[in-house]
């Protein structure tokens, strides 16, 4: 796919519940394709409300946001705008299969009828391969585990041939295997130029994957790359007190245990941070100076 | 009773069509609810001289749109407003209906008399069912998707707001189609227990539309001849078998039923995975 990257832009935008209360205020961002950004911030800081402001679901009071430079209605009637839900948004005793699942991606596509064509059929096809989900197809989807309910959806996703993809807590209730491979999915269409927006609130995996993050609280605290924004500095300002911190003291870590750290968690990944940004990384490349710098201070 | 039969499948063919939709949703109550609040549009309808579907689908949509409204602006929730709703409406019908003067029988309207249905209101009945049903099975992946997820539908673009009153419309004239065979009582019966017939015996949307349909028909048509045979209350003998086949399915349905179920369990003991 080589068409002219995608821009996404969110511009003064403020919501406001029924009661009047402002739930966003004057929140400001610029992304263009392809890029992978976090959206991260507490429960209630606004978040989903964001999303829902970029997917035309509630409207600004003022502010607006534009794909491509054009209004969201626009922009979802050419169904660039995709959508991967949270588990508990959907009722899995549904009588779907996962194959139909994926197809609902296309209907944007299709004519009043809602009658598959070849074309439709491929590309559900391709979706559902791609996620490994081809050989589950007649499944009805509340008999899948955790991690292929988030690949079905994310099938979804890619027949529908979205380029603006958002997805709401990704890696909730799914294994390391699977976060892993949606990790290795959504490089590959940051790769064809999508922007793919995750809400998340599992702070471990951001710097893992994501090149770009948005901080929120109530308003945009701050944006940009990784490397930049997503320091432990502006994590306290967006967190609050929200955040638990456990400092490895130079006596535990360095004499005491013979410089080893170990750090044992739950499924969330932990975010370490060391001097000067991340000690672990899994995408080096490019970075071997940094490497070299701190093998020498050791 | 050949006019009887017809009508009266055709009746079951609709409802059981949008039961599917009602069950899946949670809208079982708002079929009950919807059935009650047509009996003011009937009596207004009668009174000035329009025919009855008109007033009975203004009532039933009047019923679901206040309904939400209601809830939207109150702290109540919407299972009570409809229960609010839907008896103040039948109330509000009665009081009326016995103020008028009129040779409508009560009991026809409620219970439904469909061996006793005229030619015309026959052929009525067949076309407003047939195109029913034929608009509920062309739109059927729409109501599917905004059922299933709002969300969705709304990153398409698709109208979900209209789908849903398009729904409801539905609802309601099949309502009026129905009040000839069952009455406005046991109309809820053939809104929901096809359905969930359906949903007992597949996880597949259109099997679930077909077998639901056509367990629909076939009870419908053996309870008008039972209650031929037996004089019984058609309505009343309708709505008997489509209970006896859902306890059936509750039974013995291959993957969902309680037989199906406790083999399936006996199947992972003897050999766990």
């Amino acid at each position: 796919m080589t068409e002219a990257p995608f821009d996404l832009a969110v511009e003064g935008v403020s919501v406001a519940y029924a009661n009047g209360h402002l739930a966003l205020r004057d929140a400001s961002f610029h992304l263009s394709g392809g890029t992978i950004c976090a959206l991260v911030g507490v429960n209630g800081s606004g978040k989903s409300t964001l999303f829902k402001s970029i997917m035309g679901f509630v409207k600004p009071v003022s502010g607006h946001v534009t794909i491509n430079g054009a209004a969201v209605k626009v922009a979802l009637k050419r169904n660039v705008v995709a959508y991967v839900p949270q588990a508990e948004e959907v009722d899995w005793d549904f009588p779907v299969s996962v194959a139909d699942v994926a197809m609902m991606g296309r209907y944007g596509r299709m004519n009043f009828l809602r009658i598959p064509s070849a074309t439709d059929k491929t590309k559900v096809e391709e979706a559902l391969r791609r996620v490994s989900m081809w050989d589950f197809r007649d499944r009805q989807i509340g008999e899948l585990s955790g991690g292929q309910k988030k690949r079905v959806f994310l099938a979804r996703a890619l027949a529908q041939e979205g380029r603006v993809i958002l997805l709401d807590e990704p890696f909730t209730g799914v294994d390391v295997k699977t976060e892993q491979a949606i990790i290795d999915l959504l490089r590959e269409l940051r790769a064809e130029g999508c922007i793919i927006l995750v809400s998340t609130h599992n702070l471990g995996s951001v710097p893992e994957f994501c090149d770009q993050v948005v901080l929120i609280n109530r308003t945009v605290l701050g944006y940009g790359p990784t490397s930049e924004v997503f320091t432990e500095d502006n994590l306290s300002k967006a967190f609050g007190g929200a955040l638990r911190h456990f400092h490895f003291e130079h006596s535990t870590v360095q004499d005491h245990d013979g410089r080893a750290i170990r750090v044992l968690t739950d499924d969330e990944r932990p975010l370490v941070f060391g001097k000067d940004g991340h000690l672990e990384y899994k995408d080096r490349e490019g970075r071997e100076d940094i490497l070299r710098q701190r093998e020498e201070e050791t | 009773m050949r006019d009887a039969l017809w009508v009266g499948m055709m009746v079951a063919a609709t409802c059981a069509m949008l039961s599917c939709f009602l069950v899946l949703r949670g809208w079982s109550l708002m079929g009950d609810a919807v059935s009650h609040a047509v009996l003011p549009g009937i009596v207004v309808a009668y009174g000035v001289g329009l025919p009855l579907a008109v007033g009975a689908f203004v009532a039933g949509l009047f019923c679901s749109i206040a309904t939400g409204f209601i809830q939207r602006n109150s702290r109540v929730k919407k299972d009570t407003v409809m229960g609010v709703v839907f008896t103040g409406m039948f109330a509000l019908g009665l009081v009326m209906f016995s103020r008028m003067e009129s040779d409508l029988h009560l009991d026809h309207i409620l219970l439904g008399n469909i061996l006793g249905i005229s030619r015309s209101q026959a052929l009525q009945t067949l076309i407003l069912g047939a195109v029913l049903l034929v608009v509920t099975w062309v739109k059927r992946r729409d109501l599917l998707l905004v059922s299933f997820d709002r969300g969705q539908a709304k990153v398409l673009a698709l109208p979900e707001r209209l789908l849903d009153y398009l729904l409801l419309s539905l609802l309601s004239l099949a309502i009026v189609v129905s009040l000839q065979a069952v009455g406005l009582i046991l109309v809820v019966a053939m809104l929901v227990t096809p359905g969930s017939v359906g949903l007992l015996w597949t996880d597949r949307f259109d099997r679930m539309l077909l077998i639901a349909v056509g367990s629909a028909v076939a009870s419908t048509a053996s309870g008008i001849l039972i209650s031929y045979h037996l004089d019984a209350s058609t309505g009343g003998c309708i709505v008997l078998v489509q209970a006896l086949v859902f306890c059936a399915s509750l039974a013995f349905a291959p993957k969902y039923g309680w037989l199906g179920r406790h083999m399936n369990r006996r199947k992972g003991k003897e050999n766990p995975v």
